[in-house]
């Protein structure tokens, strides 16, 4: 089996890219219309960097910053083995969470509306992430602050954890959460993207 | 070992799996098909025990699939026998006519032989468990098949 095999190079001669790729996403819609997909993601442009939204049926379940989280193949390795490995590539399903990161990083949004899901982070660490939910555009709390509001006001440790374990920042927005001196604690993507989000809502750095 | 996310094995799949069902069932069907598959797929993939040749395994989904049509076809014969008709079909390339014509008349055993080694590239044994059949039958599956090829088609 020669490629001058005429015969076997007619059987294996190639289909262009394009075919594969409106194949790829006629079969893949249609799997998601039958429910036979559970994570739908797209990589999305932002101020901060490269960004993978993915989401499942109960809402946003992971927003990465790529270049802080070792890329879209080691943010999708974590989807698969903690949520589904059921996992596809669907640029529209996450248009209206670019549309609305691109609001608000225009300056025209102020409180995202997408629903959300946490199942990326367990018990109290969701607590915490509720509790941070919570915290309106322009203002900010601290960590023993998020920490009562979970249930637990001397867990600062752990809502310092959470904040850093946060699946979907930005629009959880642990980037509002400081320490209690004023001091602006880490960030999950690198503290100069918490500056940028802070001063993006209005606040007086430095 | 954990299960890669499933766009992994499209992109990395999807030409050789697409062509497959192209070959096998011509180009109106094959989007059909590979749709299936693809739907067939993700349905068993969080049950699936083996995770080290997952090609072969949508490549078997697929030969299934494209079995399936065949005996449709063949329980909704139409009488006028004009199986496809030629040429460039909803973006695939453009197919040799008289060669799938051939692949086509082949027995189910022989073509799916056939077209798991030539055009999904997969292994004797592979191709024995796609086929549900021992190495030595896909073997002789897959040199009858391309005996009967050759003797039915002569290149353009």
């Amino acid at each position: 089996m020669t490629s001058s095999d005429p015969l076997t190079a007619a059987l294996a001669a190639p289909i262009e890219a394009d075919a594969v790729a409106d194949a790829v996403r006629r079969a893949t819609e249609r799997a998601h219309a039958e429910g036979a997909v559970d994570v739908t993601y797209a990589e999305v442009d932002s101020p901060l960097g490269p960004l993978l939204a993915a989401r499942t049926q109960t809402g946003l379940v992971r927003l990465a910053y790529r270049d802080f989280n070792g890329g879209t193949d080691a943010v999708l390795d974590h989807l698969s083995i903690r949520v589904s490995p059921r996992i596809v590539e669907a640029p529209r399903d996450l248009d209206d969470v670019r549309r609305q990161l691109d609001e608000y990083f225009n300056g025209d949004r102020r409180a995202f509306d997408l629903p959300v899901d946490l199942s990326l982070a367990a018990g109290f660490t969701q607590r915490i992430l509720q509790a941070i939910a919570a915290i309106p555009f322009g203002a900010t709390a601290s960590y023993r602050d998020v920490a009562a509001k979970a249930g637990n006001e001397k867990a600062v440790r752990a809502a310092g954890n959470a904040c850093s374990a946060n699946p979907v920042p930005i629009v959880v927005p642990c980037h509002r959460v400081l320490r209690t001196g004023g001091g602006l604690g880490g960030y999950t993507g690198g503290v100069e993207k918490k500056e940028r989000l802070l001063r993006l809502e209005g606040h007086p750095l430095g | 070992m954990p299960r890669p996310p499933f766009q992994r094995l499209l992109d990395e799949h999807a030409a050789a799996l697409l062509r497959f069902c192209v070959a096998s069932t011509g180009p109106i069907d094959a989007d059909d098909v590979f749709q299936e598959t693809v739907v067939a797929a993700l349905r068993a993939y969080p049950q699936l025990r083996h995770t080290d040749n997952l090609k072969g395994w949508l490549l078997t989904i697929a030969h299934h699939k494209a079995l399936d049509l065949h005996r449709a076809r063949a329980r909704h014969a139409v009488p006028v026998a004009e199986p496809e008709p030629p040429g460039h079909v909803d973006g695939h390339a453009p197919v040799d006519d008289a060669l799938w014509r051939a692949v086509d008349g082949l027995p189910p055993k022989q073509r799916g032989a056939v077209l798991l080694r030539f055009v999904g590239d997969l292994s004797h044994r592979e191709i024995a468990t796609a086929l549900g059949s021992t190495e030595a039958a896909a073997r002789r599956s897959l040199s009858d098949g391309l005996a009967k090829l050759r003797q039915d088609w002569v290149p353009a």
